[in-house]
């Protein structure tokens, strides 16, 4: 059953157990709907999702979006969208803790400890913000952020997120499909792949100033994946806009590949005709591929890529979770690499 | 100065103290994991944080001999051993991190995973070599083995510090951090160094 056939199911048995409450509103509560109702929060409690099932049932029947849910962190501007109706965008697992999702980051301009991002991302200047898109486009162009907020109706999605360190969350993102920005700027017949380049300010960000890396931070997708709908531009996260430290003010989602391939803080969308070679592909070659694809049977050369670490969920002892092929979107983008090689084209 | 050091060296509470000074990181360690306090991820933060204290204890047990000469403080020599011993309890724990915490003790898991990664196989080759040198550390043993044949066994502890440091550049190398890398490097190469010139003195 996909994500999307069992958002209606729960919708449905949410609504029936609502329509049970009210229904009898009017008197008191019979002992025996209550104790019905009761039962079924105990099962859905007792399910594997757990708690988060119970309350995702209950934000099915008032259609209310992710942050309605897990409740915004209160700490930056809020920024919310309607639920998305892309197939793959509503996973049902247990969302990742705000606490664990803006803390533990990889974001090497501001160091290479995951705690680096959280501690020193306070200097990023996210206003004003201007994201230039050029290179094999009809309409080349500067798009300042109160201008890329408003190109498309926002969204919230639930992906999963799959580092290639072999751990992963659960993230309700804000954003819309990068295939919306796309169209708008009318890619010549000639544009084959996408380029994505993030912020690399010295002044700013401490960590461009050692060569972990080589700067600007580079990343890329072939066309169709770039248009595909769960590509996400990203503006915010858990009903608000994004913090610093996960890629402020706008970054790129792509849930079914590892997390370094969703590039942070971006500054410029470029369209060519050749396979751009993004920043992890230059500096070791032999560890990360262009695709990057989530792929439990290539594994990473030192270390498995079959289970995952679910951060604060898994217990310390607990046994680690298979990872799912493409990062389980594989019925919707597993069609993007039909007749590819995927151990050679990792 | 120099008359106090020794004296307090020479106090029979040393040990002791040392003793708990070893341990506090492990102590801490039991209480970060049991108070949320390390983090989103605890099962790398251990894997990493055992790793790292079996890296400092191993540098804090080579430097006794060096510091011992240079400073003609004959007493240190008595700390040397619960600084080795210490050593292998670090790397004890992090071996068991890392099979417990990463593998769920999946004996057959780990046997291909050492095969199979270099960098875990120069970390479990190293671990391998501390462990007879913690099982004769004892008095006894080096009555058993003859002054001799214990200092050559125990010289061991040499090649274990060229592979931990290996160990860890490898574990490193994938993000081209090599700052920490290089700290232990060269606090090592100093200490080895040190030996080195020793032994050369020693034989003109």
């Amino acid at each position: 059953m996909d994500d999307a056939s069992q958002c209606k199911n729960f919708w449905i048995q949410g609504g029936l157990v609502r329509f049970n409450q009210f229904s009898k509103s009017s008197d008191i509560t019979p002992q025996a709907v209550y104790a019905q109702r009761r039962d079924w929060l105990k099962q859905m409690a007792a399910g594997a999702a757990g708690l988060s099932m119970a309350a995702w049932a209950s934000r099915e029947a008032w259609a209310q979006t992710p942050s309605d849910v897990v409740g915004r962190p209160g700490k930056l501007a809020p920024l919310t969208g309607a639920v998305s109706r892309v197939s793959g965008a509503n996973t049902m697992e247990k969302i990742t803790t705000y606490a664990d999702a803006s803390s533990y980051n990889n974001f090497y301009e501001f160091g290479t400890d995951k705690s680096d991002p959280a501690k020193y991302a306070h200097t990023l200047q996210t206003k004003p913000w201007t994201v230039e898109v050029e290179g094999l486009v009809k309409k080349p162009g500067h798009f300042d952020l109160d201008a890329l907020l408003k190109l498309s109706p926002m969204e919230e999605r639930i992906y999963r997120l799959r580092c290639v360190e072999g751990w992963s969350m659960v993230i309700p993102w804000v954003g819309y499909s990068l295939a919306e920005l796309i169209k708008r700027v009318e890619p010549l017949g000639s544009a084959k792949y996408v380029e994505f380049i993030s912020q690399a300010d010295p002044k700013t960000m401490p960590g461009v100033r050692s060569r972990v890396l080589d700067w600007p931070y580079v990343e890329g997708l072939r066309m169709d994946e770039a248009m595909h709908p769960l590509t996400l531009l990203s503006f915010g996260m858990y009903g608000e806009v994004l913090p610093n430290q996960n890629g402020a003010p706008v970054r790129l989602v792509v849930p079914w590949k590892y997390g370094f391939k969703s590039a942070k803080s971006l500054v410029k969308i470029r369209f060519v005709e050749k396979q751009p070679v993004n920043s992890w592909g230059r500096s070791a070659p032999q560890e990360y591929g262009f695709y990057s694809n989530v792929n439990p049977n290539v594994n990473h050369p030192r270390w498995s890529q079959a289970t995952e670490r679910r951060i604060g969920e898994d217990g310390l002892f607990a046994k680690k979770r298979k990872t799912l092929m493409f990062n389980g979107y594989e019925a919707q983008v597993g069609q993007l690499y039909a007749g590819m090689d995927l151990s050679k084209l990792y | 100065m120099k008359a106090a050091f020794r004296h307090i060296l020479q106090h029979r509470r040393v040990k002791l103290v040392l003793w708990l000074l070893c341990l506090w990181p492990c102590a801490w360690l039991v209480w970060g994991a049991t108070n949320e306090a390390l983090g989103a991820n605890p099962a790398e933060y251990l894997i990493r944080a055992t790793g790292d204290w079996t890296l400092r204890m191993l540098c804090l047990t080579l430097a006794v001999t060096p510091l011992r000469v240079m400073l003609g403080w004959p007493e240190l020599a008595r700390l040397r051993r619960l600084l080795g011993l210490f050593t292998y309890f670090y790397v004890v724990l992090h071996v068991l991190c890392y099979s417990g915490l990463d593998m769920g003790f999946e004996w057959g898991d780990i046997a291909a995973d050492i095969v199979k990664r270099p960098f875990i196989m120069v970390g479990f080759t190293a671990f391998v070599l501390l462990t007879p040198l913690a099982f004769t550390s004892f008095n006894r043993a080096i009555r058993w083995l003859g002054a001799k044949r214990w200092q050559w066994l125990h010289r061991l502890v040499y090649a274990v510090a060229v592979l931990a440091v290996l160990h860890f550049f490898w574990m490193r190398a994938g993000k081209n951090n090599f700052a920490e890398v290089f700290v232990y490097a060269s606090v090592l190469s100093v200490l080895l160094l040190f030996r080195l010139k020793h032994a050369k003195q020693e034989k003109t």
